[in-house]
């Protein structure tokens, strides 16, 4: 299943010249997500960065059909074209509902709830780039601990981000992956495998956003690298309830290293107000999820070695 | 039942009085197989609403129902809907909005939504229901917008009368399948309402193509052709099921009326027994009754009145610090005719209140005489029956 440059497609399914932003990771991720769907996608896409690099009327950079829906509906209107496609007996095309974390962790929650517990057969991904980057930089509750945006312009976002990837896990559903523009095949090993699976699979995508975290346009795949190797966003997926480290993630956890998160906050201008109190917060929280996260590794390993000693025949 | 006959293809609720049994009779239809419909069970109104649009964009014939807050809950879909020109048809069984609570009747809910670009049908009985829905696809399906039935809470969706269904072979042959603008196809993408300039501009291939407001007008023109097409629809459906609702809008005893009351929905069942008994009493008075109130019949209000020296409105919507909705659209439907009537508001029913045959009688036989012509009197609503 481990994928490299030579398994994706040439074809490209989203368009360059499109209205992304210089350094765009969502521009960079969406492009290999087509490319693992192969342009079997019927999209729906709220109001959000998404929108506006798939253009406007009566120009699109996209080439699957593509439905944009209102803010709080990703959710009910992926179900509805899933009802839709199904009413007319179609398989030929895949449903993948877009959203930022906005529209997500906020106004969309509901929606996106609803269609988990209703099992809608679709892929729900949302590109996180901890903030309504499209509409001005402002705080959402995906917002970093720390970060200046436009509504938190003086002292920072004084709230740790809501866990949105646990929240959907909670829901019982068969697939729940984080994964990052910066790891283009991590994000499209995760897709096809995703393409495979019945039921509603959430995908949470971190996409460095420069001009909303305040970096050069050329850093991007830096800084979502670095986001990872400092644990502040962490890979993996969790399939069936089964959780596992994922790409570089893991191997971090078999090296037993990560880097201080000074490494990725002092290179965006949205931490500048950070105090030393502050990061020393930030690296605790830091720590301790990651902590978390390597137990539950652990578990998940020691269970599968309890199956397969369980079940000597199977091997 | 009107689900069942259309063909439904996608169907999505929430449960809300009193348009739960609504929700209820669905998903049992489909969880014992007697319905063939996808049935989208959703967490709120304005997903059941995002839930048919789709469907509806994909190409599946879609139906929704609400009441009250649900329907305002929906308000932001509404507009989405209309603008996309997705022929969905929703049940609006009319509720009281909060605050403060009220699950009984009045019209203030769908009244609330006028300018979202529905087309709103209002019956007046349970019989009309059933065959303003399945007009109601056709009507939709042929004009790109999405059509509101609405009915009286309690008065109707919680009381039982006979009523005559259609056959099968009978509405198969009235109302053919859905036929999308646009067929959704991998091999040729589109993306669907994107964002859109204010100016017209050229796409890849140089043609010029509308912006927003083009968009606009045409929703605008597509319900101005809609007032015709209604009227056809119940002549097409008069014709092979012996059953007229009146197209736009309906009269009774109004040849020779002095006096017309003007209502919407059930209230023109109360309104046709007062003027039975005012008649027998020799006063001339008769009744017209708005069925469609988007788009709105003007042509046909003036016909309908013209022998009427005096139209009193009984309404159970108020447009707060004006009047009553269903009020200021007849005096602007009367505006430049030949008709000079003076035009009464009376606002009946919030919230339930009962309205009495009797009361109405009574109002109209005090604007008879003297008082009928006294145009003092327009401008403000009265309101009936207050403690």
């Amino acid at each position: 299943m481990k994928a490299n440059v030579l398994d994706l497609p040439e074809k490209e399914y989203l368009l360059a010249g499109n209205r992304g932003c210089a350094g765009c990771g969502l521009s960079l991720a969406y492009r290999h997500i087509l490319k693992a769907l192969e342009g079997k996608a019927l999209v729906t896409v709220t109001a959000g960065c998404l929108t506006v690099i798939q253009g406007m009327y009566p120009l699109t950079s996209v080439q699957v059909p593509s439905v944009n829906t209102p803010f709080a509906s990703v959710g009910s209107a992926a179900s509805g074209l899933v009802a839709g496609l199904r009413a007319l007996r179609r398989k030929d095309l895949i449903v993948l509902a877009f959203a930022g974390d906005g529209a997500t962790c906020d106004m969309g929650i509901q929606a996106l709830s609803g269609a988990a517990d209703r099992a809608t057969d679709f892929i729900y991904i949302c590109d996180d780039n901890e903030g309504y980057m499209n509409t001005g930089t402002q705080r959402s509750s995906s917002t970093p601990f720390g970060a200046i945006t436009s509504t938190t312009p003086v002292r920072g976002n004084m709230r740790f981000a809501k866990d949105m990837p646990k929240i959907m896990e909670d829901h019982n559903i068969p697939y729940v992956c984080t994964t990052s523009s910066s790891y283009p095949l991590d994000l499209y090993e995760k897709m096809r495998k995703a393409k495979d699976i019945k039921g509603t699979r959430y995908v949470h995508l971190y996409t460095p956003c420069p001009p909303g975290w305040r970096f050069p346009t050329a850093q991007t795949v830096r800084v979502g690298k670095l986001a990872v190797e400092t644990a502040m966003v962490v890979l993996y997926e969790v399939r069936d309830g089964v959780f596992r480290l994922t790409g570089p993630s893991k191997k971090m956890a078999e090296e037993g290293k990560t880097r201080p998160v000074t490494d990725y906050l002092r290179l965006q201008g949205r931490f500048a107000k950070l105090t030393e109190q502050d990061e020393r917060r930030i690296q605790d929280w830091a720590t301790r999820r990651w902590q978390g996260y390597l137990e539950r590794d652990s578990r998940s390993k020691a269970a599968a070695s309890d199956v397969d000693a369980q079940e000597p025949s199977e091997g | 039942m009107a689900v069942r006959l259309c063909r439904v293809q996608v169907a999505s609720a929430y449960p809300i009085t009193p348009q739960s049994p609504v929700s209820e009779t669905l998903a049992r239809l489909v969880e014992s197989g007697e319905l063939a419909t996808e049935f989208v069970d959703v967490e709120s109104e304005h997903s059941a609403m995002a839930v048919v649009s789709a469907s509806s964009l994909v190409g599946a014939r879609s139906f929704t129902a609400t009441s009250s807050q649900g329907l305002a809950y929906m308000h932001e879909m509404l507009h989405w809907t209309a603008g996309a020109r997705l022929p969905v048809v929703m049940a609006c069984v009319n509720r009281a909005v909060g605050a403060p609570w009220s699950i009984l009747n009045d019209q203030q809910d769908s009244i609330s939504q006028r300018d979202t670009g529905w087309m709103q049908m209002y019956a007046r009985d349970n019989q009309e229901i059933l065959d303003t829905i399945i007009q109601a696809f056709k009507i939709a399906e042929s004009v790109y917008v999405p059509v509101m039935v609405c009915y009286d809470g309690f008065v109707l969706s919680h009381t039982n009368m006979p009523v005559d269904i259609p056959s099968q072979a009978d509405v198969d042959a009235f109302l053919p399948p859905y036929k999308p603008q646009y067929v959704i196809d991998a091999a040729d993408p589109r993306t669907y309402n994107a964002v859109t300039l204010a100016n017209p501009r050229r796409d890849a291939s140089g043609l010029m193509r509308q912006g927003y407001m083009e968009f606009r007008q045409q929703l605008h023109e597509a319900l101005e052709s809609a007032h015709d097409r209604i009227k056809q629809v119940d002549q097409e459906f008069a014709a092979v099921f012996g059953r007229s609702h009146g197209g736009m809008a309906w009269g009774y005893s109004l040849d020779d009326a002095e006096i017309a009351m003007v209502t919407m929905g059930s209230l023109g069942m109360e309104a046709t027994v007062a003027v039975d008994r005012l008649r027998q009493r020799g006063c001339k008075a008769g009744v017209l009754g708005i069925r469609a109130f988007r788009p709105f019949p003007k042509g046909e209000v003036i016909e309908l009145l013209r022998s009427a020296k005096t139209a009193v409105v009984f309404e159970k919507d108020i447009s707060y610090g004006s009047e009553g909705a269903v009020c200021s659209e007849l005096k602007a439907a009367l505006y430049g005719s030949q008709a000079r009537i003076p035009v009464h508001g009376y606002i009946v029913g919030l919230g339930g209140r009962d309205v009495k045959a009797r009361e109405l009688e009574a109002v109209v036989e005090g604007l008879t005489g003297a008082g009928a012509m006294d145009g003092r009197q327009n401008g403000k609503p009265r309101w009936l029956s207050l403690g």
